[in-house]
């Protein structure tokens, strides 16, 4: 099904028999939601932009691409850097702006910037009953009833099938340049970058790829972003200081590098399975050793986030369908250390989502129970 | 102001009540003598007033659970309490609530600078969690103007911002993870030293649901290095218009100040008799906080002069020293107690869309003279959150009814040119019966919904955010 409209799309769940698996381009998908699909991209197009007060608000099928063209011609972007995750994921098509809200895809910025969620600002979606439903508004600063823009930011479809978004935006900068270091490990590069980001050079980036990451040498790297003047300023403090006789790299060449972290480009294409963790930074070196130890060696990995965000891919694990694609040590290792990780890619049959400790299990699942009582919204997906 | 009539079983059994409590709590830590009560029966919307049966002050997670079992399984009615600063009535009580404060909650439990958090417990001043972490460099960025007295916990009820919130975000933009406990005692660990929720973002729907969810005991905090400097620049306008066109201008320039806060004629000239700042007699005044070292500092203000000079300014005033800046802050952290020096006030506390400012500003004057009643305008003009602050006298029948008519209209206009009710302050018992203008059922409905995951039974803080006819069937059942 691919409703025209908000109140085609609610006919379209409160006529739903059975389950829907609601795909925006489908470019992000993960993890096992079955049912008839339904499509959003009918709920397409920009309905405010209004650059003087950094406001858009946009139908949850516009492609990411159209909203990204438009900002960029009035020198504006999402500050979330929204990744694309096409090649990792092995999909084409076009990534939506509902799907990127529903799976609160962020990138290397939101050390900065903020998540997806911190964005965003409104939104419209059609629960599982078929009742339209709006929160929060097109401005920046609301706190008008409960948000449940953030809750449903990230819920991957499983509360309600989102129809429009507000998001606030952010300037583009005049200016980037990237610190990079090659050969540290993972302790030496996740040093660097805890090192800079307590600085106050206000970093929009710090990130750490191994050797089987790169396919060469580890690489630390280190972004800041503003006034041309002030990004010459901040590098040559940061180079001084905490990260002494790293190179700097400007421009096009520096976005690239981020590009390539946003997107994971280093694991698209590659076999194996792909998680992301999300931990304490000072302990990420400590859960992927602890991973490497339970007999994934040959394991790669990419630090984002200051070190926090992990991905990693398991090439063994990934390759037999009847494998748990590494989960037990994965799951084993974030246990034990606080944290949570995605199965991001990986064979049919893992739960892609964390399991939640009991108390929030049961809270969740009351959410579902009513936002959802028919649980027909992609069922099963999250838990 | 409607409140839910006190439940005559609940009030019947004080007696009881306070032994459980007391068996719960040390001695000093329950009060229920109705003299020490006063102090608990109103928050900063002093025109509404109400001592609690009992307030009690829990020094641990472990004591406000219990203290939450013990009412559930009582039926009696808790309301949060911060440090008692909501301007919405968020900690007001019903005759027939206890009043759980967090205040002697107040310690820091772990700093870590290498993770950027501090984690503490929730009845700690927000200024006090800066103050545990800027000898080392850093600090918490939200700062709402009651920032010396007001509680963490209140913070995350509300969901509070700041005049630096352009930047740095609100509450909900820096808060990591909470301790919380529901209302039948059972104690959450949500989030962490980690930068997104595992699972659904709970951590989102709690932040700002105004201590209906749950009582937040202990909160992690994402703590920033301090940036190398900051100066305002302060530029006076002759025209409201104009001065929001600069702000526009600034935004769209790719600049981002800090902060960016609009005063109008009424209000500078209050301020001024008041405070003597200095500042500039004009229409509408800007000041504009910039940050960095010495250098970006002063090719921001390079920027910013060259658009202010496009709107030909009646006064430009740069920073040139700490003395300085103070000066420039001056007059506009005077505002508020300004206006408590002429007159009674009432602070409103909408949204609208920046664009919108000329249109509402106008249409505030005209319904100035309408209602009879002065107002003074201050906001955080870069986000379009408005401070509106009506005047009135509380000692002149009706002053009061008028004032709350006049700010329900300003609200209602905020909401029609794409606003909202509030964008700081929170709903609380103030703008709990215009709901109905910003959301249709079906949208309140959805937010009622969550509070009956968290707490079906209705009982912690239930008179509060939203229309009381609205919640009725859910509170009785």
């Amino acid at each position: 099904m691919r409703p025209a409209n908000e109140a085609e799309l609610a006919e379209a769940v409160r006529a739903a028999n059975g389950p829907l698996r609601i795909s925006g381009g489908g470019t992000r998908g993960i993890g096992l939601a079955s049912g008839e699909a339904l499509a959003t991209g009918g709920l397409s197009g920009i309905r405010l932009y209004e650059p003087g007060a950094l406001t858009l608000v946009a139908g949850a099928g516009t492609p990411l691409a159209e909203v990204e063209a438009a900002l960029a011609a009035e020198g504006q972007r999402l500050a979330f850097e929204p990744p694309d995750l096409r090649g990792l994921l092995g999909r084409d098509g076009q990534s939506t702006l509902g799907g990127v809200a529903a799976a609160n895809a962020s990138g290397p910025r939101r050390v900065q910037a903020g998540a997806c969620r911190d964005s965003m600002i409104g939104l419209r979606f059609v629960d599982g009953s078929g009742t339209v439903i709006a929160n929060g508004g097109r401005v920046m600063k609301n706190v008008t009833g409960y948000d449940l823009v953030k809750l449903l930011a990230g819920s991957h479809g499983t509360l309600g099938v989102l129809t429009e978004l507000a998001f606030k935006l952010q300037a583009r900068p005049e200016a980037e340049a990237t610190l990079i270091c090659r050969g540290q490990g993972a302790e030496a590069g996740i040093a660097a970058l805890t090192a800079a980001l307590g600085t106050p050079f206000d970093i929009s980036g710090a990130a750490w790829l191994d050797a089987g990451a790169t396919g060469a040498d580890a690489r630390t790297q280190v972004r800041v972003e503003g006034l041309a003047a002030s990004v010459a300023y901040r590098a040559g403090r940061l180079r001084d200081g905490v990260l002494r006789n790293f190179d700097i790299v400007e421009g096009e060449a520096s976005a690239a590098l981020w590009r390539e972290v946003r997107d994971v480009t280093p694991f698209a294409g590659r076999a194996g399975a792909v998680w992301r963790l999300s931990v304490t930074p000072t302990l990420a070196a400590g859960v992927v050793a602890a991973i490497r130890a339970a007999g994934h060696d040959d394991l790669a990995a990419i630090h984002d986030w200051g070190g926090g965000l992990i991905w990693l891919l398991l090439p063994v694990a990934g390759d037999a369908e009847s494998g748990d694609a590494g989960a037990g040590a994965v799951r084993d290792a974030v246990a034990q250390r606080g944290g949570h990780a995605t199965l991001m890619r990986g064979p049919a049959g893992i739960a892609a989502f964390p399991p939640q400790p009991p108390a929030l299990a049961a809270i969740e699942a009351g959410l579902r129970a009513r936002f959802d009582p028919r649980g027909i919204l992609n069922t099963g997906l999250m838990g | 102001m409607d409140m839910p009539q006190a439940n005559p079983a609940v009030l019947s059994r004080k007696a009881e009540l306070v032994a459980a409590l007391h068996g719960l709590l040390p001695g000093d830590a329950v009060i229920w003598q109705e003299e020490a009560l006063r102090a608990y029966e109103c928050d900063a919307l002093t025109a509404y007033r109400c001592p609690p049966l009992v307030a009690v002050l829990p020094r641990s997670t472990e004591e406000v659970a219990a203290v939450l079992r013990l009412c559930h399984s009582m039926g009696v009615p808790v309301v949060p309490r911060g440090s008692g600063t909501s301007l919405a009535g968020g900690a007001l009580p019903t005759a027939d609530c206890v009043i759980l404060g967090v205040a002697r909650m107040n310690g820091v439990l772990e700093t870590d600078y290498d993770n950027r958090f501090i984690r503490v417990q929730s009845g700690r001043t927000n200024l006090s969690v800066t103050g545990a972490v800027e000898a080392d460099g850093f600090f918490y960025a939200p700062d709402p103007s009651s920032q010396l007295a007001c509680a963490i916990a209140g913070n995350i009820a509300m969901n509070s911002g700041g005049a630096h919130c352009l930047k740095y975000g609100v509450t909900t933009n820096n808060l990591l993870g909470v301790t919380m406990v529901t209302m039948a005692g059972e104690v959450l660990e949500i989030g962490g030293p980690w930068l997104d929720a595992g699972g659904l973002d709970l951590l989102g729907v709690i932040c700002g649901s105004e201590g209906q969810l749950g009582v937040v005991t202990e909160a992690t905090l994402r703590i920033l290095p301090k940036p190398e400097g900051a100066l305002p620049v302060l530029m006076g306008f002759d025209a409201n218009e104009v001065a929001g066109e600069c702000v526009s201008d600034i935004i769209k320039a790719g600049l981002l100040p800090v902060a960016i806060e609009f005063m109008d004629r009424p209000c500078i000239e209050a301020t001024e008799a008041f405070a003597k700042a200095g500042y500039p007699m004009c229409e509408a005044l800007l000041i504009v906080e910039v940050e960095g070292s010495r250098a970006e500092i002063d090719e921001q203000i390079a920027r910013i002069r060259e658009i202010a000079m496009r709107h030909n300014p009646v006064e430009f005033r740069e920073a040139a020293d700490e003395d300085q800046a103070r000066r420039i802050w001056l007059g506009r952290k005077s505002a508020f107690g300004a206006m408590g020096q002429i007159n009674d006030y009432m602070c409103l506390d909408g949204t609208i869309p920046v664009s919108s400012l000329p249109h509402v500003l106008r249409r505030i004057g005209e319904m100035s003279a309408e209602f009879g009643l002065d107002v003074a305008n201050v906001f955080h003009a870069g986000d379009g959150n408005m401070h509106p602050l009506i005047l009135f006298d509380a000692n002149k029948p009706g002053d009061l009814e008028r004032c709350e008519a006049f700010g329900a209209e300003i609200l209602k206009l905020c909401v029609e040119v794409g606003g909202c009710l509030t964008g700081e302050h929170g709903v609380g018992i103030e703008k709990r019966d215009l709901m109905t203008a910003q959301y249709a059922p079906d949208d309140l409905e959805a937010q009622l919904r969550i509070k009956d995951v968290f707490d079906p039974e209705w009982l912690l803080n239930p008179a509060k955010v939203f229309p009381l006819h609205v919640t009725a069937s859910r509170r009785a059942a």
